[in-house]
Parts: structure tokens; sequence; C-alpha cells
């Protein structure tokens, strides 16, 4: 087992980097298929013989049961193969009472009369073409009967419950000092319910080979997939190979799979050709899952120079009545701010609406909307700056825990960002600054994420030429897997990067456990690292023991690897001869991660601070993000250009949850009233102007071996309620009930008399 | 139904379901699947794709109406060992992430540049009666008919300025 | 999508004659819509009759110093034209204000004439609408209305009409001109073309069956000045939920009533010399407030008085 203290001690090639590969600003690996249209997504994959089309049948009622099944209309429709419903599909493994998103068990389709939610599939129709498929499908005609269906959190907060196995956390007495505090803050924020709206819908091509499954299919995570279905489908692990090289988005949305999984593999079986399954956008909205809605009781207390007494956030939120998805908006709070007293907690009220699940910075996104807005509001009845409050109040150790940071440059963010941001160009003062028809308006905010590390495998193999081939898998979702593995081995490695191949997404390599939590590049480089090295130590001891090698006698341990050459000394020769002479089919190692056995005895994060310009146009309550700055800090960057991407875009997200994003029950029908990417609205490109994301530099050493971080969900954290900030000095309006719509902003315009 | 298009170039022969999308032609019936189904009903930009030089929602066009008709796909903008500018100049500027909504950012930035040249207008054209400016503002507004959920936003206008050079 | 048959027309007198001939046949131009809705199959037709590449894509003068703009120009043609920029902008304002490139380039101006509503629930064909599945309810009516019209709504039907074109039209004062299924031309007023829903929102339009929209003309343009103002919840790509056209003393408003809105006595009190705050107070006497459209209210009389003071060349 490993611990910190020897990653902190151990030099390796990352962390040297005397080829200069980590951190470099590489193209994406894969970029030339993805920038020409020639990368694979699931639904794109050209099987061994012409596929059929297979089209799902969504529930138009939100709970209840499927009464009669009437499918001779589509069974005789033009080119149908076949038609499922409840009643004739395939027996499959039973689902569990409760399931959660990494313990592998059966997901079964189509598996009874019971509709659970909007939307739930409940027909499959497979015919010749997707036209015919499409068509047959509207000729399934199902009878249901209702039941009562609970949908609207704020209707049912007499029904919230603890979530299973937590309970509130308290250090201090809360109560009593924000009681006594001089200064306070106490609102409720709400979020709403949000889709991913990946631009990929889940899609899987599926066809067998004797009793060996094949599927290409659009997930986050390869084997939890992989196993899941082989349990579904009854069958032994080995015998499902699934793979999902290329992946338009997951976002925490694919970190599941889906009926289009289930339904192509048994579908292929049964009429022995390769079947291809996709969920339509709208099928999208209801039938993946989604990130539940909260509502927040922020309480701050403070003394009259802005130290925090008290600090309290209490989220109610919700899920699907099987699952046990908790949106725990209230956790960042504990390592955020200094405090003495501290109250934080849960919620949780089961509705009968779809899976509830992860979105990208699960907890972080949600809760930092509601107190880095406290915060500001606060900031302002004490007369501070908001970015100096948060500076007074940075602790010196986590806040709940005692235990020391990894590392943190929290302050060195927000003094870096407000300088070259120009924050002191901001008037404390709200609704004073105008351009044109625009009142303009500056906001700032914290970004806080977690930062994780899971067990994960890799190998690596090189070849009689040298090639260096990294096998795991793991997936790429946009991320930059692909490139910063090849980063790392050809650090690593010390051969070019044009001589890396990176073969991911596939259950037949080395099992990491996929993209998400912000875990994948820490996770899979570091067994990715050390697979490398131990192929380093394989080829210096091949090296020293091959009379015919100059480097023959050693000292293996002093064998270097630059530029597709290993040497000791003067003595050296390409490894690619190395290789050839003794290993003509090439040379393996393997290696992997665990997280180390002391690891909990640090609060280990990535941290950074928004800055925020925005426009509001107080005749219409339109808002305009004029320009947005982030500062983060997140451990060693592994690919300088990769990274910034991943923040701007978190970024973005954040503009989306602060100004469009949500979607709402309508309790009548128990369904969600936005059904499309029309009426569903993430930013366009014309919601974003000046934008850019700052990198410190930082090394986190408790981290992993690479002292890496992630930096995949930290950008949105905070970027909203930045939004929501700058909103506030721009007019002079707080609208707590997110996205801060024209409507709403107008009403509180209106209301303040302008 | 019988009919002819001519795709990157090539005329190729169909015989087509009526209800055939050209996206669908594109994608199942001549295997060019670089434009892609977002959401099938023109509400994210994904399937793009210039006909006779235009650029449209695949998507949202039967393939028969489109009989005799001059389609480029990504494919015929360029390939991986001869990328085109617009391609290389999103590469290197990070333009995408997933990369799905990627050859229609590409297809519809090509379209978009080509608009631009012929002076067509857009919400942010302030003088109607002038020579459109290519300021970041009207680039941002004329890509606004294509969603990257990933939000490449800024490195796709970083890209388009580079492979536009000075247009503006 | 349904079986349908498909065939492309050789004239505009070839076209309505296919379509007297068949049951259910619709005209098929730049099918940005139409496609649309077939997918999801609120339309249903049996038989598709392409019109989109007839020869009525001509913009022309007029004698009378307008401008015939033929049905089959696309939106964006009409908005890139020089004519229509110099002359009417804020019918080039208005049409790219409308959904996107893509998809203006495809959509005819007969097509973004007829195009049907945005409302949620017609587009969920699980959910009661009167204009989808007449007789079955108004799904809206009690729902998630945020959207809905304030003014000319029914009990049976409160969605809006999308069109931004559209509502620049009708402050224009532009006239439609047809061919009816029997072959006879006939010229209507923009805004007598669409219908308010009353008891019957299935029925959406003046058209007979089979009637093809050949054309918009557009009287000279007016004396004073014009503009375009649309607010929406993203900065583009996105439907309105208030839009204004102001072309000279003519008001007509978007996004807030089942047709585009002309504001009559917003219009006729501007005439008689009240502010444009008076003027579309008056207007918004008669506007209803279906639960969640309310803010519509407040919008509309803080954007009317901008727009009209951006017309007029007054500094916000």
């Amino acid at each position: 087992m490993s611990s910190v203290i020897d990653w902190e001690n151990t030099p390796n090639p990352v962390k040297e980097n005397r080829g200069g590969v980590i951190g470099k600003p590489v193209d994406r690996y894969e970029g030339p298929l993805k920038v020409t249209g020639t990368a694979p997504y699931a639904y794109e994959v050209t099987p061994p013989s012409p596929p059929a089309y297979g089209v799902m049948v969504s529930a138009p009622i939100a709970k209840g049961r499927i009464t009669a099944v009437d499918t001779a209309a589509a069974e005789a429709a033009p080119g149908v193969l076949l038609v499922w419903t409840h009643r004739n599909a395939p027996a499959q493994g039973p689902r569990p009472a409760r399931y959660d998103f990494f313990t592998p068990s059966p997901r079964p389709a189509l598996e009874s009369d019971q509709v659970h939610y909007f939307g739930q599939q409940v027909a499959v129709v497979v015919a010749d073409t997707l036209e015919n498929a499409q068509a047959a499908a509207a000729l399934v005609r199902l009878s249901y009967a209702e039941d009562p269906k609970a949908v609207v959190l704020a209707q049912h907060h007499a029904e919230a419950v603890q979530p299973p196995g937590e309970s509130d956390v308290e250090i201090g007495d809360f109560e009593a000092a924000f009681a006594a505090a001089p200064v306070t803050v106490d609102d409720v924020w709400k979020t709403p319910l949000q889709n991913h709206c990946q631009m990929e819908p889940c899609a899987t091509t599926a066809w067998w080979e004797g009793e060996q499954l094949t599927v290409h299919t659009s997930v986050q995570m390869v084997r939890f997939a992989q196993n899941s279905l082989a349990e579904t489908l009854m069958m032994p692990h080995k015998q499902v190979r699934l793979l999902t090289r290329y992946v338009g988005g997951g976002f925490g949305g694919k970190g599941s799979f889906y009926e289009d999984l289930v339904l192509a593999s048994l579908a292929a079986r049964e009429l022995g050709r390769p079947v291809k399954i996709a969920f339509s956008r709208q099928q999208m909205m209801h039938g993946t899952v989604h990130r539940p809605a909260t509502e927040i009781r922020v309480r701050l207390g403070a003394t009259p120079d802005g130290r925090l007494t008290a600090l309290s956030l209490m989220t109610t939120t919700h899920c699907d009545r099987r699952g046990n998805f908790t949106e725990h908006a209230s956790n960042f709070a504990r390592s955020l701010y200094a405090a003495p007293n501290r109250l934080t907690g849960h919620r949780l009220v089961r509705l009968d609406l779809p899976v509830a699940s992860a979105m990208r910075a699960p907890g972080e996104a949600s809760g930092t909307l509601s107190l880095e807005v406290a915060m500001d509001e606060l900031a302002e009845k004490l007369g501070m700056d908001p970015v100096e409050l948060r500076i007074l109040n940075e602790p010196q150790s986590d806040p709940e825990t005692g235990k020391p940071f990894s590392i943190r440059q929290l302050v060195r963010c927000f003094r870096e960002g407000a300088q070259m941001f120009g924050w002191d160009r901001r008037n404390p003062i709200p609704g004073r600054e105008r351009d044109g028809r625009w009142l303009v308006g500056m906001g700032t905010a914290a970004a806080i994420r977690g930062n994780f590390l899971l067990p994960a495998k890799a190998s690596f193999t090189v070849d009689a030429q040298g090639v260096v081939t990294v096998r795991q898998g793991m997936t790429d979702i946009g991320t930059g897997t692909y490139t910063v593995l090849a980063q790392i081995a050809a650090e690593t490695l010390g051969v070019p990067l044009a001589d890396v191949r990176v073969e991911i997404g596939d259950s037949e390599l080395p099992p990491a456990p996929g993209s998400g939590g912000q875990f994948g590049a820490a996770t899979a480089g570091s067994a990715a690292l050390d697979a490398g090295m131990n192929l380093r130590t394989a080829i210096a001891e091949l090296a020293a023991n091959d009379p015919a090698s100059p480097l023959y006698g050693g000292p293996a341990g002093a064998v270097v690897f630059q530029d597709g050459v290993v040497a000791i000394g003067n003595r050296s020769e390409r490894l690619a001869d190395l290789i050839g002479r003794n290993r003509p089919d090439g040379l393996t190692a393997d290696g992997e991660v665990r997280p180390a056995a002391d690891a909990s005895q640090w609060s280990s994060h990535t941290y950074g601070a928004h800055y925020v310009e925005v426009g509001v146009d107080p005749v219409t309550g339109e808002v305009r993000t004029r320009r947005m700055l982030g500062v983060f800090a997140a451990g060693r960057i592994l690919n300088w250009k990769t990274a910034r991407s991943q923040l701007t875009g978190g970024m973005i997200w954040g503009v989306g949850s602060a100004l469009t994003e949500g979607n709402a029950p309508d309790p009548r029908y128990g369904s969600l009233i936005n059904q499309d990417l029309a009426s569903y609205l993430v930013p366009v490109q014309a919601d974003i102007g000046e934008l850019d994301a700052i990198m410190l530099d930082e090394v986190d050493d408790k981290a992993n071996p690479m002292g890496i971080k992630g930096v995949g969900e930290l950008g949105i954290s905070g970027a909203g309620a930045a939004v929501a900030n700058a909103i506030y000095n721009a007019c002079g309006v707080r609208v707590r009930d997110y996205p801060i719509t024209p409507d709403k902003l107008l009403a509180g315009i209106i209301a303040a008399g302008g | 139904m019988k009919t002819t298009i001519t795709v990157n170039g090539e005329p190729r022969a169909l015989d087509l379901d009526p209800r055939t999308t050209l996206l669908d032609a594109l994608r199942e019936a001549l295997r060019l699947t670089g434009a892609k189904k977002g959401c099938d009903h023109g509400q994210c930009g994904a399937c793009t794709v210039l006909v006779n030089g235009v650029r449209i929602n695949s998507c949202l066009s039967l393939a028969v109406m489109h009989d005799g008709d001059d389609v480029t796909t990504i494919e015929g903008v360029g390939a991986p060992d001869r990328l085109a500018p617009i391609q290389q100049a999103f590469l290197t500027e990070d333009a995408f992430q997933c990369g799905y909504c990627t050859p229609g950012q590409i297809c519809s930035a090509l379209g978009m540049l080509a608009e631009v040249a012929e002076n067509w207008p857009s919400q942010e054209t302030a003088d109607l009666t002038g020579r459109v400016r290519l300021t970041d503002d009207e680039l941002r507004e004329r890509m606004s008919g294509n969603i990257c959920r990933c939000s490449a936003y800024p490195q796709i206008v970083a890209a388009i300025r580079s492979a536009a050079g000075d247009l503006a | 999508m349904r079986p349908f048959t498909y065939e492309r027309a050789a004239s505009a007198e070839a076209a309505v004659k296919a379509a007297a001939d068949r049951p259910n046949a619709r005209f098929i131009a730049g099918g940005t819509n139409l496609l649309d809705l077939m997918k999801l199959e609120i339309e249903t037709p049996a038989h598709l009759i392409d019109v989109g590449r007839l020869p009525l894509a001509a913009i022309e003068e007029t004698a009378e110093g307008g401008l015939r703009i033929g049905a089959m120009a696309s939106n964006s043609a009409v908005a890139a034209h020089a004519a229509v920029r110099s002359r009417y902008p804020v019918l080039t304002q208005a049409i790219v204000a409308g959904g996107s490139p893509q998809l203006r380039n495809k959509a005819s101006v007969g097509g973004n004439l007829l195009q049907r509503t945005r409302c949620a629930y017609f587009y969920d064909t699980a959910k009661p609408c009167n204009k989808r599945a007449p007789g079955s309810g108004c799904g809206a009516l009690e729902g998630l209305n945020r959207n809905a019209a304030i003014f000319g709504a029914s009990e049976a039907c409160i969605a809006t009409h999308p069109s931004d074109m559209a509502v620049a039209l009708s402050a224009l004062g532009a006239t439609v001109e047809t061919l009816s299924n029997q072959g006879d031309r006939r010229r209507l007023e923009l805004d007598e073309l669409h219908r308010l829903p009353g008891e019957t929102p299935q029925v959406e339009t003046a058209l007979a069956p089979g009637e093809l929209i050949t054309a918009v003309v557009l009287p000279p343009p007016p004396a004073g000045g014009q503009a375009y103002r649309k607010v929406r919840d993203r900065a583009s790509y996105a439907a309105g939920l208030a839009s204004v056209a102001v072309a000279d003393g003519r008001i007509a408003l978007g996004a807030v009533a089942p047709k585009p809105w002309r504001a009559a006595a917003a219009e006729a009190a501007l005439a008689a010399g009240a502010s444009p705050a008076e003027a579309i107070a008056a207007e918004l006497a008669g506007a209803h407030d279906r639960g969640r459209n309310g803010f519509k209210i407040d919008l509309v009389a803080r954007l009317v008085p901008a727009a009209i003071a951006q017309a007029r060349g007054e500094r916000p």
C-alpha cells in the first residue's frame, strides 16, 4: 500500500519533467479525427453486417402501470422485425432494490408493467430501417392506470428525511452563535432541476459472435457498464466486450447506462444481426438522469469587523423513489471558510421524477450558488470588499476537521485575479455604472472542488519500432484523457509524442474507474505512471542483461530514457534497437494505483476565484456576460491547453446555471416542461463574452504520485454565483431563485423602483 | 425514390425512402458519419452541412429535396492527414472537447465566413447599409446556431479568427 | 414520421392542382418547421408537394414603390437584400433575430409565416392540446404557461405565434399574395392572414386548404424610423419572451399573442398625441395574465417605449 509520504519523497519522470512534455499545451491526441468527423461515436461504428434499427417508446405517465398492450399495428408495419414490451421482453437479471453509481448490478429494461417516471422506456421496436422503426414505434398502443404522483419539491418538504447513513455535522454551537452574531445573513436559495444535454444522445451498436457480445456505447465508466450489462443479460462478464472510444459529452449523465445498451444487446441476440439504438433528444430529458433541484438555507453570522462566527448550509433536495442519490450541496462549505460554529446537512425528498444523479460538480455546482452569494450579501452589510471578506475568513487548517490542507492557494487566486481583472475599478454601490443601455456590474466568488483518487490499472507496451502503447479501460469524454496519457507515456519512457499510442475505452483493457468526479486524470494517470515506471525497470534490466547492448552490465538503476534512446552515461542505443533485438513482439508492463493509506490525514481540494462583469438592461431585465476571468489552483497541470479548456467550459456552465438553465415539473402530468434544446436553454456562443482561465503554478504532492488534481469540475464551482453577484452590483437586485431570467430580474427592478 | 446528390464533389445515386432526412442519408446510406445527430430538430447545429455552399441543418431537410444539389460535409473539408486550415485552427486552439459538435461547428464556420464575404447582416450588425465588420460580437452571434455543451466557445472564436485571417 | 409520398411541383399552378387532387397533402418549402413537427407526428401529411424550387424567390420593386418578396425567398436572402436593409431595416432586424443562420438559410418567407406555435404543450403529444388534438383541452391554461399569450387568446388556446419576421411585416403593413387550389389569385392583409384561436385553435390562418402563399408585398416604406427589439432568455437562438416592431407610427408585437399583434390601441393613442408609455398602456389594458406570463405585461410596457425611442433615433 502506498502512502502520501512515499509520493512526496519519491522522484518520478512526471515530477522531474526532463523532456518538458508534462504541462506542455500539446494538441489533442484524437483531435485530427474529431475535426474531420472521422472519430466513430457509438452509433457510427461499422458492425460486421448491416444493422437493424431500434427505436424506444416512452411512458406518457409519471406513475402507475401498463394495463393493456396492443402491438399489432406496430408488428404489421413495414420492415418491423421485433416489438417488445414488458410482456415479451427476454428474461434479465433482477434489479436490486437500491443501487448506486459504482456497484455493478443488473439494470433490466422493460422489466415489468410498473411505470416509475414520465419518459421511462416501455417498449422497443426494431426494424430494417430507422424510418420504419420510428414510424412503427408510434403505432405501439399501451394503456395505463395512473397512480397519484408527487413531483414538486416545494410541495413535499414534510416528507424530507435525513439521507440514509448521514447525519448533520455541527461544530461548536451554531444556533447560539448565530443568534448572538451582530451581523447576519439568513436566506434561501433555490436551484432548479437541470439536464446534462450532452451533444451526443446515448446510443449503442451491438452484435454477437456466438456467445460473445460486442457493444459500442457511450458511457463514462467502462468496467461498471460492462459488468452491469453482463449481469443484466445473466452471462459471464468476460463474454461481454464493451467499447466506448469516443464519448460525445458525459458530465455525469453517462456515469450509468440506459436501456439503449440493454435492448440493443438483447435485440441483436434475438435477431442474429447487429442492432443499434439511440435515444432521441426528447427521450434524453426524462429517460436518463438529471441534477435534482435544491433549496439551500444559508445562515451566516459575523462580527462587525467581518469575522465569521457562525456558518450553516442546510440543503433540501430530491431523488427518485428507488434511487439513493443526494445532491450534497452543503458539503463544500465544510472546508471553505473559517467559523468556529458550524452546521451543515441535507434533507432528501423522494419524488416520482426520473432518476436524480451526478451532474458536473455535484454538490458544489448548486451549493456555491447559495453561499457565495450570501458572502456577497454579508460583505455589503459589513461595508467590506467581498474579496477582503473572504480573505479575512481564510482558515489555516480545515475548519471542520482541523486537518492540514495538502496545499491551499485560494487567497493567491483571489489576489492575482483581482489584479488581472481590474477589480479595483468596481463601484461598491450597485447601479451606478452604465454603458449605453446596459448597467454594468462586477462580481466575484470562490471556487472549490474536492480531490479524489480511486484504484486503477494500466499497461504499457513498447514495440520493436520503439512505439509505446498505453492501454487502459479509461474514457475520454472530452476531458483530454487520450492526450494526457500520451504525455505521461512520452515523458516516462523518454519517447517523442509521435511514438505514443493510446488505447482506451475498451473493457478488455486494464480497468480504470472512468471519467467522473474530477478524478479521471489523477486516477488513470497515476496508474499509467506506475505502468510506465515498471516498463522502465523492465527495459533497464533487459539492457543491463543483454550482452549485445552498449548498456550491458548496467547498472540498471542508472538507465536514462530520452529522445527514444536508452543510455547510461555515454553508453547508449535506440530503444527500438534494444526491444527489436530482445523482444520483437514487444515488452509489456502493468501498473496500478491505490489511494494512499494515509491520504485522509489531509484536506485536499482544488480552488479558484471567479471575476465576472455583466451588463443588465434595466428596461428588459436581460443580462449579458461581458468579461469573465477564473484563476485556479489545481495541482500540477499536465496539459495547459486541455486543462484551460476544461476550466473555461466549466465557467460557461456556471453562466448557464445562473442565467438560463432549469427544468420545471408539471405536477399534473409529472413531466418536465422543457423536453428539447429549443426549450432547455444551454448557453450559446453569443451568451459568452471575453472569458479566460488562468492556472497558478502548483504541485500538490499529497494528492497522488504526480502531484496533479482534477480541473473538470472546478470551473463551474462558484462561476454562477459570481454572475449573480455581478448582476446585483449592476442593478441592485438579488434573485435567489435560479436561473436569473429576465422575468424575475425585471420584477426585482420594478419592485426596487427601477 | 431515386435521388442523385453530389456529395463532396462526387455524384451519389441513391434510392431512398422519402422520409429519409439529408442527415440520415449521409450517415446511414452513405456512411458519412461526420455530420452528427445531436437533436434531430434544428436546435443544436451538430448536423450542419453546406448545400450549394450555404450552411443548413441537414436534419430538417429531406434527402429527396436535394436531388441535383451539391453537398459538402466535414469529410469533404479535409482529412486527418491533410487538415484544412479551419480544421487545423480548431485543433491548435483546442476549439472542441468531446468533438461531437465539431464537424457542425466547422461547416458552420465555413458557411458563416462566406456569408460575411457576401456582406450578409446579423443582429449584431449596427449599420445595415455598410460593410459588415467581423468583430468578436459578430462572430459569436453568427456562430450561435451551433451549440457546444462542452462550451469551447472562446476557443472556437479564436480558431475561426485565426483561420479567417484578417477578414475583420 | 408516418409514410408519405413526395412530389416536386413544376409550377405554382401544378402545385395547387396537386394539393386539390390529394387529400391530406402539404406544401413543403424549407421544411424547417414542417419536418420538425412530422418527426413528432404532430403533423402527419400523406403527401408532400415540394414547392421550394418554384421560381417564386425573386425580390423586386413594385410599381407603387414597394417591394414584392417571393414566398420561396429564403429568410436570409430577404434579410440580406439591399433594398430591404436600406428601406425596411425593421424587417432585416426581425429576421436576423429569429432562429439560427442555418435555419434562416433554409426557411422560406411563406413557411416562416405559417410556422406553428412553440408552446410546450403543443409539442408534447402526451399532453392535451386543442390546437394539435381538437377537443382534448389546453394543457397550458393551468400549466407552466410562462410563454403564453397576453393578447388574443381564448380559453381553448393561449399559445403564441413564434415568428419574428411576421411582426415586422405587420408593422410595415404588408400584404400576402396567394394562389388558391382552384388557381385563383388573391391578396390579403398580413394582419388578416392569421386567425385568433377562439373555439378552433387548430385553424390558424385564413388560407383555404391547398392555398399557396406566392409572395409578400411591402408598401412603400413609411416616412418615420423603424426598429425591432426582441427579449429572450438567452442572447441568441431562442424564442422571444416579447418583441416589438416599430415602423413610423405603426407598432406590432411578437411572442405575446396567437398572431403578430398589431397594437391598434397604442397606435391610435400615439397618433392622438399620447406618450409612448401612455400609448402602450392603452394597449395593455386589454392584456390577460394567465398565471405565469404576467411579466410580459410589464416587459411590453417598458420595451415598446424603448423601441419607439430607438426608431426615433433617440439615445437610450
